[in-house]
């Protein structure tokens, strides 16, 4: 199946009822913009538990090899659940 | 072969959706139109039909069941009634933005208050801008025929629109008449399969319904494609009235145009009063006096050129509302026929009459009143009353 290229699309090749024709294209919009505060974190607390990872709503923690290395922050709405679950206080929600 | 039975319109419009056999059904039952969920809940008790019946609490929810259907590729049938269709409101809007091609039986009925449950067009007109297209019949064949020709309208692929069709509560839905009924595999055939371009079922293809347009979105272009889509229609139902015909020997225009060809006045009325009015034609052609009837068909789209083609040379005509016009200019087919002359620079003495509001019995003298009113309007020129009303008690 032909990617569809909604970026550049012209009004006459909408589909149908405003249908969305393909899957995964949520990561396309970018929702980091909504944000008012950041997640930071302090990898001296941090027990990799990967509480955050799991209770994140925007699949935002960026995870390798098991271990927390950052936020995706062109997502991360700022919402803080990651700070709020996390069991040593190992994230600090910031003013952008 | 065809097979010819005395039914109710109810049961007309039960053995039309029998013998298409739609995928999902997401009903409510309502007064006048309960009999035909009975009967196909019926038919599906009985193994007739492997339809999924999906008996809601709600007409709002009965609409919500009908999108999601649907969206998820299945051919989808509704039917309700009055306040049925008020509660549906949301929905109707959705079903149409979303180009689903649901068909909905809409068994008129007149809208609380007070509460009554007999006959008026209120029902239909309440949803008349609501996208969806609109059609009329006169009769329980009529309702049978245009219920079949609707899955065909809908599911055309320059449409993709949900249909309305109705027919008057009681007075057709009730009442037994002769009605010829198809074979059932010849109407599966003339219906054909369902195949949806975007089903929310197929996990191979994911698709999303219903997403959130934004701010620097479509949604104006999705409302002008639509426009667009609704204007296809009246062509569309033409070409599927044409191929019905051959299946079935009765062919069904935009409007019907009874005596008209050289008629100096006309009614123009839509579902039962159609057949009462025609009647009264009938006497007037044998007194010598050349008055003529359309009966309106499609109503939404309006056919609004057609329309003033037929009207055009008359000397007077009358349209008859049944539903009521809370504004000074009249019920809404007058508002519709009026803005059609007036855009074409066409000039015909036009009255309206609002009348059998909430089943107030339609009488052949009501008929007469209104040709006896435009006679003279033909004869002086001159309108008195704008707006008037039948069969009002005093």
């Amino acid at each position: 199946m032909t990617k569809w290229n909604y970026k550049g699309i012209k009004a006459k090749d909408l589909p149908k009822g405003a249908v969305i024709p393909e899957g995964g294209t949520a990561a396309d919009y970018e929702t980091g913009g909504w944000r008012t505060k950041h997640p930071v974190l302090d990898k001296e607390k941090c027990i990799n538990c990967l509480f955050c990872y799991a209770f994140c709503p925007d699949s935002s923690v960026i995870v390798e090899n098991g271990k927390v290395v950052g936020f995706d922050l062109k997502h991360c709405k700022g919402c803080g659940i990651c700070a709020f679950e996390c069991p040593k206080d190992a994230i600090n929600m910031e003013d952008e | 072969m065809a097979r010819v039975e005395a039914i109710t319109g109810n049961v007309a419009v039960a053995e039309a959706m029998r013998a298409v056999e739609p995928d999902v059904i997401g009903v409510y039952p309502i007064t006048p139109q309960t009999i035909i969920v009975e009967a196909y809940a019926e038919y599906v008790a009985q193994g007739e039909v492997g339809t999924e019946f999906v008996a809601a609490e709600s007409e709002h929810s009965a609409m919500s069941i009908c999108v999601g259907a649907a969206a998820a590729g299945a051919r989808t049938m509704t039917c309700t009634s009055s306040q049925g269709l008020a509660l549906m409101w949301e929905e109707l809007y959705i079903a149409a933005g979303l180009r689903l091609p649901i068909v909905m039986f809409d068994v008129n009925r007149s809208l609380s208050a007070p509460i009554n449950i007999h006959c008026d067009h209120s029902d239909t007109m309440g949803a008349r801008d609501s996208g969806w297209i609109q059609i009329f019949s006169e009769n329980a064949q009529e309702a049978y025929d245009n219920f079949i020709q609707a899955v065909r309208i809908a599911e055309h692929p320059d449409v993709m629109l949900p249909v309305m069709v109705m027919m008057d509560g009681f007075v057709i839905s009730h009442s037994i008449q002769r009605v010829e009924l198809l074979d059932e595999d010849k109407v599966k055939k003339f219906v054909g399969e369902w195949k949806p371009d975007y089903p929310l079922l197929d996990a191979d293809h994911p698709v999303t319904w219903g997403s959130f347009d934004g701010l620097g979105g479509f949604y104006f272009e999705y409302k002008k494609e639509q426009y667009d889509a609704l204007q296809r229609a009246k062509d569309v139902s033409q070409e599927v009235a044409k191929e019905y015909a051959k299946l079935s020997g009765r062919e069904y225009g935009l409007f019907e145009k009874y005596k008209m060809d050289d008629a100096e006045v006309a009614i123009v009325a839509a579902g039962s009063t159609a057949g009462t009015a025609k009647t009264v034609v009938d006497t007037y052609r044998q007194n010598g006096i050349k008055a003529g009837l359309i009966k309106i068909r499609l109503y939404r789209p309006f056919p609004a050129e057609e329309m003033v083609e037929a009207l055009s040379g008359l000397k007077a005509a009358a349209v008859l509302d049944r539903s009521p016009g809370y504004d000074v200019l009249g019920g809404p087919i007058f508002q519709d026929i009026q803005s059609a002359l007036y855009q074409s620079g066409t000039s015909v003495p036009l009255v309206n009459y609002i009348y059998g509001l909430g089943g107030r019995d339609v009488l052949v003298s009501h008929i007469e009143k209104a040709y006896e009113d435009i006679l003279n309007v033909a004869k002086t020129g001159k309108v008195d009353k704008k707006v008037d009303y039948l069969g009002l008690k005093e």
